[in-house]
């Protein structure tokens, strides 16, 4: 391991970009993530890559397409407008079977909303936001080391199920400087891809991709397979952190920036004799649903803390199948909530508990 | 002496599932042999687009990769940045082109991408029967300008290949006809020039086809090319619009 070195969030995810073999980066221009393309847009081209600064995020995302089509490892970034306009190429990726990496480095909305952090692209980036019956893996950091480590995992996630991955992280999570420490050797896995439409020359026989299939036989096949790769994405890929969730009075399920600020809400609880669990979604697709079931006998309550009007929650609610109240707590429009914010919310919800 | 019939191996042996008297099928064949004479098959790379062409990969020999409506050029662009040694050509419509994707279109010619486009105008949305389309003529009957395109109302047609032709990146743009025989040659022509332009990184490179669409023009395939000379051609106007003293 190298030694650690103090670096922006956006900058660490282009290192990590380049770390995972990517040369090749389309995006277009969006706060707060922007430092990502002035870092690329210097060390690509230096490296025999391509960055382009694409004429809108609907062009970027297509451009991705085109590159991931030929065989290339791809990425673009944007923010959460951004990420709206990309929707519709999510769905031609995901229908197309390519492997490709969006970050998405969340800020307030709806509408052009505000440059501040938020979690508030949860449902977009888990549900869909694109049409038809499709999945994106997501990958939801809370420090500017997993945003190293994830973001290069996710480069091998993609290539590993042919679908997009992306790495959910909220706007402080791209603009904080923290240390990172960098692997002398990325653990990257090279996956061919006979698929590639990257020219016939002797393979014998032309390639091409497409979503599209006016057979419903065929196409209802298409879906099917989908289904069952998703479904072995559920079985392999889940991931999660608990921290005292074992004798806990209470679980805050919790991602991101803000799972950062309940580790703090944990000690301060303990000073003042509640116990409280931290329950961390590192997947936020896959959600890891049956981990965070097997809590629901032995709390009193969860509470969902997310910079957003409660958008996590519903998956909450989904674990927990009615077996345990579930209380949300969140911010919109940039303001990070206090520890004691978050305490005194506890507190609120165990007197109620309790009675 | 019976002449043998000769099939690029560029294209595949297939029916078009293309109606009667449609052009797709007249440029399908002059890009397969194109490709033959230019000895790229092993390394072009298509682009289909959305409309009545989107899976022309059933019938190209080569690799094509289909692109959502109107993201040709950008997909191409995503392919050509990788793959700067190969022959990379977008197939696209005039609504793909044109209108929704209009946006694209402009900017690779801006940034010089080297890059084909095979704009086929029928002045018609082909595949969803029969709406006016961005290039429709004035006057013109369509689903959706059910009594003639009223251009007080709908606006005028758009001649995007002039605008293309005005952006610096832009090598070769010319409009060509496949109404009748000799404009078919011309057609192939200005096809293969446009490749060979892309070949020798001169620059964007585009060539716009007016074609037929009988079925959603109401006429017959005879009646069809007629309807290209008498009204297509007067309005758009055919011919070389950049590029034409280049020598590939």
């Amino acid at each position: 391991m190298s030694e650690k070195v103090l670096m922006k969030g956006n900058d660490v995810i282009a290192e990590a970009c380049i770390r995972a073999g990517c040369l090749h980066y389309f995006g277009y221009p969006i706060t707060p993530q922007t430092e990502i393309s002035h870092y690329l847009a210097k060390r690509l081209p230096e490296l025999g890559g391509t960055f382009l600064q694409a004429e809108s995020e609907i062009a970027a995302i297509n451009m991705v397409y085109g590159a991931s089509a030929v065989g290339a490892r791809v990425m673009t970034s944007s923010s959460s407008p951004g990420i709206s306009l990309k929707q519709e190429g999510f769905s031609y990726i995901a229908g197309a079977e390519l492997p490709a990496v969006v970050i998405d480095v969340v800020r307030c909305g709806p509408g052009l909303g505000g440059i501040l952090p938020g979690q508030c692209d949860y449902f977009q980036v888990t549900k869909g936001g694109g049409h038809g019956d499709y999945r994106n893996i997501v990958l939801a950091p809370n420090s500017v080391q997993e945003l190293y480590e994830l973001t290069v995992e996710s480069f091998n996630l993609a290539d590993k199920y042919r679908m997009l991955c992306m790495v959910m992280a909220d706007g402080s999570m791209g603009q904080m400087m923290e240390a990172v420490q960098f692997k002398d050797k990325e653990d990257i896995t090279v996956y061919d891809k006979p698929w590639a439409t990257n020219g016939m020359g002797n393979r014998g026989h032309s390639n091409f991709i497409t979503s599209v299939n006016v057979n419903p036989d065929e196409l209802e096949k298409t879906n099917l397979r989908l289904q069952a790769k998703y479904r072995l994405v559920e079985k392999n890929e889940i991931r999660y952190e608990e921290i005292n969730c074992e004798n806990a009075d209470i679980i805050v399920v919790s991602y991101g920036t803000t799972s950062r600020i309940i580790k703090n809400v944990i000690k301060k609880a303990k000073k003042i004799g509640i116990n409280v669990g931290l329950f961390r979604p590192i997947t936020l697709w896959p959600y890891p649903y049956e981990a965070l079931a097997k809590h629901t006998d032995k709390v009193k309550a969860f509470l969902s803390v997310e910079l957003s009007a409660g958008q996590m929650i519903e998956d909450v609610r989904l674990a927990v199948n009615g077996k345990s109240n579930c209380y949300f707590y969140g911010r919109m429009g940039g303001h990070i909530p206090a520890q004691q914010e978050l305490l005194d919310e506890i507190i609120r919800i165990l007197k109620k508990e309790d009675k | 002496m019976a002449k043998e019939r000769l099939h690029p191996k560029s294209i595949q042996d297939k029916v078009w599932h293309y109606c009667p008297g449609c052009s797709h099928g007249i440029v399908h064949r002059i890009i397969g042999e194109v490709i033959d004479e230019l000895n790229i098959q092993k390394s072009v790379i298509g682009i289909a687009s959305v409309g009545c062409s989107y899976n022309n990969y059933e019938y190209f020999n080569f690799d094509v990769i289909q692109a959502a409506h109107g993201r040709a050029p950008a997909v191409a662009t995503g392919v050509k940045r990788v793959l700067p040694n190969n022959v990379v050509f977008t197939y696209q419509g005039d609504g793909d082109l044109a209108a929704i994707g209009t946006a694209e279109i402009i900017h690779v010619a801006a940034r010089g991408e080297r890059l084909t486009t095979i704009f086929i105008n029928n002045a018609i949305y082909g595949m969803t029967s029969g709406q006016m389309a961005p290039t429709t003529l004035p006057e013109q009957i369509t689903k959706t300008t059910p009594v003639g395109r009223n251009t007080d109302y709908h606006g005028f047609p758009i001649r995007i290949s002039e605008m293309l032709a005005l952006q610096e990146g832009t090598a070769f743009v010319e409009r060509v006809s496949t109404h009748d025989v000799k404009h078919i040659i011309k057609a192939k022509k200005a096809i293969k020039k446009a490749f060979m332009v892309q070949q020798a990184g001169l620059g964007f490179s585009l060539v716009e086809v007016l074609s037929t669409c009988p079925t959603n023009w109401g006429l017959t395939p005879l009646e069809s090319q007629e309807w290209i000379k008498d009204h297509m051609i007067p309005y758009y106007g055919i011919g070389n619009l950049k590029g034409k003293d280049i020598k590939v």
